[in-house]
């Protein structure tokens, strides 16, 4: 598996194996040379890698990223705190300062900052990696979908996207969330539905480059169906720009969910996410309670940047793989 | 050009229909049909005949295409319904808020593009030095700045902590009066161009890059022009071009923007308009908003299409 130059496309078990791998291995007569080059399948991951590491933000960014999933994910178990439940025995308890026992003082109703940031954090992730990864998958389908039929299809299926890419799209998620009241799985929709946009018409343009290679064209000639061209030989090989999109995607989902949030429309109570967090602190701006602005508002920055540091690095990782065939 | 210019037209017409095909569906998403929204409109005593009589009044008794003629046509003459919650027609509300929303949008994309060309130039002028990194981390830090979160932390240091300007927008009536108040006007505009300022610059950066190396930039320098002639005469003018159509692009996010920046310093557009309906319930005017938030933003998308077509005599649309 570690040589591209060995396999004949009959083979269809090491084929589909090394498509699930890189991507790589859809036309193996035409890509030996380039293959033997860059030293097999682990030597593109090894350049992908090594690009990737060069840059020392995105090791950074990643380093970020473990640590807030750690700390969202695993942080509670670990820090036992009262975070979803009530239990006030006092009142020295509601809005307090940052002391030792509470890192970052408590909220109105006595929670504890740093139990409700992994709370949040938690909420928050979990929904933008839903949200992403569901849009990415519909997107990515429509796109290639619309791309590969061409005609009048394309052209129905791109003025769906243009449509609703040319409107505020904040108003619209309000309307659907207004009328229908959130809850978890809601805004995991109303966030995809607003994210897929992007990736349907980043892969159709791919596929519209995809569609007229030799390789797709064998596969047509051996009586290869479009469903079959669609879903093993052009995704696969638009890989690269699916996996740099999906980062982004993740980065604006917590964006955009932190805006709902912020205005009302989150998960419900005793759930909260970062941006709900955000929107009740500023009631108690005046009162100087930055407690309850500031670790939130950070939190969200420093994933966003993460996500996008992350996502350009790999961008520049996968335009070297492109240089390179 | 006046092909391209009517096709164009034809294209935005398209997209505003759409955005009706939308907003309808939004309309009947209600769970129990047209009944239950007459419901929350005339309240939980409401009779059975007056809620029959509401959906003749207002036609939710006919078959569903017929409806979405009708709101089609209603769009397009500007008839959006009546707010039962403000006792007044949508149309009213939307050209009293519209103005201001348009005064707070278009200052925003000013500031933008005021800050964000020469900070990019400056930026490429000092390529790969501290300054140009520095820059670059910034922007990327205001990127991904909530809005509101920035809104909030401008309130708190320049409001409260500093007392340099208002905590809240200006409440005024006219447009008139909110610019005379402009002390009140800073927070909520430079909390809205932030974002855009950080997108507008980096894309600047790449595209004065590009421009610097293009052969009629070599050809300048090879005829002996000045440098600061080839970077602001030739470079420049044409790395500009691009940034149109990013102004165009970047339009319907602006104007989610706004509505966020609106709520945060209570300022009194259609954005506060549209969440105020979002938690009265007020249908008519949440949907009225959103189509004419859209159709604004549909022009002024269209707008920035035109003038790019004005503006680039290179290209030719057939």
């Amino acid at each position: 598996m570690m040589s591209l130059g060995g396999e004949a496309p009959g083979k269809d078990a090491a084929i589909s194996e090394a498509e699930r791998i890189g991507g790589e291995l859809i036309a193996p007569e035409t890509e030996v040379t380039e293959a033997g080059e860059a030293g097999g399948i682990g030597g593109l991951g090894k350049v992908i890698w090594r690009v990737f590491a060069e840059n020392k933000l995105a090791l950074v960014s990643v380093g970020v990223v473990v640590f807030m999933f750690l700390f969202c994910f695993v942080g509670p178990h670990i820090y036992i705190t009262n975070q979803t439940d009530l239990v006030i025995t006092s009142v020295n308890q509601v809005l307090a300062h940052p002391s030792a026992q509470d890192w970052l003082g408590t909220d109105p109703n006595g929670y504890d900052t740093v139990g409700r940031l992994m709370v949040g954090g938690a909420t928050a992730l979990e929904i933008a990696l839903l949200a992403a990864g569901i849009a990415t998958v519909f997107g990515v389908f429509f796109g290639a979908v619309s791309g590969y039929a061409g005609g009048a299809v394309d052209a129905i299926m791109m003025r769906i996207v243009d449509t609703v890419l040319s409107v505020p799209t904040l108003f619209l998620l309000i309307v659907i969330a207004a009328i229908l009241h959130p809850s978890f799985w809601l805004i995991v929709f109303i966030v995809a539905l607003a994210a897929w946009l992007v990736p349907a018409r980043l892969i159709r343009g791919e596929t519209l480059t995809l569609r007229t290679r030799e390789y797709v064209q064998a596969v047509r000639a051996m009586g290869g169906g479009g469903g079959r061209i669609v879903v093993r030989h052009i995704i696969p090989n638009a890989v690269g720009t699916i996996i740099v999109n999906a980062t982004f995607q993740v980065a604006d989902a917590i964006g955009l969910l932190a805006a709902l949030g912020f205005l009302g429309f989150g998960v419900p109570a005793p759930g909260t996410s970062w941006g709900q967090m955000l929107s009740n602190g500023i009631s108690y701006a005046q009162e100087g309670a930055w407690w309850l602005i500031y670790p939130a508002g950070i939190c969200i920055i420093l994933i966003t940047v993460s996500f996008n540091y992350i996502g350009d690095a790999l961008r520049d990782a996968f335009e070297v793989r492109l240089q390179r065939r | 050009m006046i092909g391209y210019l009517i096709r164009r037209v034809i294209q935005a017409v398209i997209v505003i229909i759409g955005v009706c095909a939308i907003t309808f569906i939004l309309y009947h998403l209600f769970p129990g049909g047209a009944n239950s929204e007459a419901r929350i409109i005339l309240g939980p005593r409401a009779t059975q005949p007056q809620i029959n009589l509401f959906l003749v009044q207002n036609g939710l008794n006919k078959p569903i295409w017929t409806q979405f003629g009708i709101l089609v046509g209603h769009v397009f003459t500007f008839n959006l319904g009546y707010s039962y919650k403000l006792n007044e027609p949508v149309s009213t509300i939307v050209l009293q808020k519209l103005p201001k929303t348009v005064l707070l949008v278009g200052l925003a994309v000013l500031l933008t593009i005021i800050v964000a060309i020469p900070l990019g130039i400056f930026q490429v002028l000092r390529r790969n030095k501290p300054s140009d990194y520095a820059l670059t981390t910034l922007s990327f830090i205001f990127y991904a700045t909530p809005t509101f979160f920035l809104g909030i932390v401008l309130i708190e240091v320049f409001a409260i902590h500093w007392h340099i300007f208002p905590p809240e927008a200006p409440q005024s009536a006219s447009v008139g009066q909110i610019l005379a108040d402009w002390r009140a006007l800073v927070l909520p505009v430079v909390a809205l161009a932030a974002v855009s300022i950080a997108g507008f610059s980096r894309y600047m950066r790449s595209s004065m890059m590009e421009a610097l190396t293009e052969d009629y930039v070599r050809t300048a320098r090879a005829k002996g022009l000045s440098t600061r002639r080839v970077n602001y005469v030739h470079a420049l003018r044409n790395a500009l071009i691009p940034i149109i159509t990013l102004l165009g692009l970047t339009l319907p996010a602006i104007v989610s923007g706004a509505l966020i920046t609106e709520d945060v310093f209570n300022y009194p557009g259609m954005g506060l308009a549209f969440f105020n309906a979002a938690i009265n319930n007020d249908f008519p005017l949440l949907i009225g908003t959103v189509v004419v938030a859209a159709m604004a933003t549909v022009v002024g998308s269209l707008l920035a299409d035109i003038l790019y077509a004005v503006l680039d005599p290179r290209i030719r649309y057939v």
